[in-house]
């Protein structure tokens, strides 16, 4: 290979390598960006939902504008994530005491089909007490997971069944209702807990 | 044909003491075993524990019993990129000399579907563990609260 030939191969390669740049950057973080994907949680005050608590309440995204708030997705019939997010987050509000209790924290289900108003209220029940279950018709569900980028699917399985696959991380807002922050599934304590007090103490700076 | 039938068991016969000779799964050691009670029988339990091979050759775990549930499995739970959690049969498990692999929230489990009746906090069950040699181990699980996190709570 003579000289020539070689930088011809370079620059081929070097166009090559900036191409795939800027298509990724294209694709990930520039006006390519995928509305479907992930993505941040826009601030509750945008959000257009409407569902029922388990103690049969109306509710929505509105509900929770004025205090700092955690919410989560799951469903009851869930063995393994869902009651290690609940046990989590409850060990979470332990450690916060009273600093807590003014916080919003709600789990709400992708299986209204199974998680009716009085599953969820039961299931709650063996968590920490500040702990709402939010239920509704599907659209609704639907229009909830859309606000905060959360996604999930019905997966069948064995013997005319069916589980749910679902976004697992927590999701903060301050008490004026815009995202804080996430809180990804089997993040440690000691990272969670502090961004929790962040979203707290953001609540004398939001609403007054 | 008889003849032929005697030493076909006569085969089998020597294929089981063969088995036995070498099992590795007398080596298995189950510890910190605990399961999370159930509402009720219509969702499926879960249960945890370490699995230790304690041997000189790599066992396999091919399948699980127990009367608490028709169809006991292990199941693992994974999360992408993206947040999104799901869980898919893990198949057989395969345990290398002097490891031990760790059934706990989040990854692997083993998943009871269609319990035969409520896994009651205080209660305990037993889980059999049948492993590719033939031979099994059998677990007494105790069963912790819903909100439990681990063996000690």
């Amino acid at each position: 290979m003579n000289r020539r030939t070689f930088l011809k191969f370079a620059f081929a390669g070097v166009i090559t390598m900036a191409l795939t740049l800027v298509v990724g950057w294209w694709q990930v973080d520039g006006p390519g960006k995928s509305e479907q994907t992930g993505g941040r949680p826009v601030d509750l005050s945008e959000m257009e939902f409407r569902l029922t608590d388990h103690e049969g309440e109306d509710v929505g995204p509105k509900t929770l504008i004025g205090q700092p708030t955690m919410v989560f997705f799951g469903f009851t019939y869930c063995p393994d994530v869902c009651p290690t997010t609940l046990s989590d987050i409850s060990g979470w509000l332990d450690d916060l005491g009273e600093e807590a209790e003014e916080m919003n924290v709600v789990f709400i289900t992708v299986d209204p089909e199974r998680d009716t108003v009085e599953a969820m209220a039961e299931y709650v029940g063996y968590f920490h007490p500040s702990i709402r279950g939010w239920t509704g018709p599907q659209e609704e569900i639907a229009r909830a997971a859309q606000g905060f980028r959360a996604r999930y699917k019905r997966v069948p399985t064995e013997g005319d069944d069916y589980t749910m696959d679902h976004t697992a991380s927590v999701f903060l807002f301050n008490a004026a209702g815009l995202f804080t922050t996430i809180i990804d599934y089997h993040e440690p304590r000691e990272f969670a807990v502090p961004k929790i007090r962040r979203a707290l103490a953001e609540e004398t700076e939001g609403v007054t | 044909m008889q003849k032929t039938i005697g030493s076909l068991i006569a085969a089998m016969i020597a294929s089981a003491v063969a088995t036995t000779a070498v099992a590795g799964s007398e080596d298995v050691v189950v510890e910190s075993a605990w399961a999370r009670a159930s509402i009720g029988v219509s969702r499926p339990g879960a249960a945890y524990m370490k699995i230790r091979n304690t041997g000189e050759e790599v066992v396999k775990l091919t399948g699980l019993r127990t009367d608490l549930a028709m169809m006991p499995e292990i199941h693992r739970t994974s999360t992408n990129a993206e947040g999104v959690s799901s869980m898919a049969p893990a198949g057989e498990i395969e345990i290398a000399p002097g490891d031990a692999v760790a059934l706990e929230p989040g990854g692997l489990h083993v998943m009871l579907m269609r319990l035969q009746r409520a896994m009651v906090e205080g209660g305990s069950f037993f889980l059999t563990l049948d492993f590719s040699d033939g031979g099994e181990v059998v677990v007494e699980i105790p069963v912790l609260g819903i909100a439990a996190r681990g063996p000690e709570n």
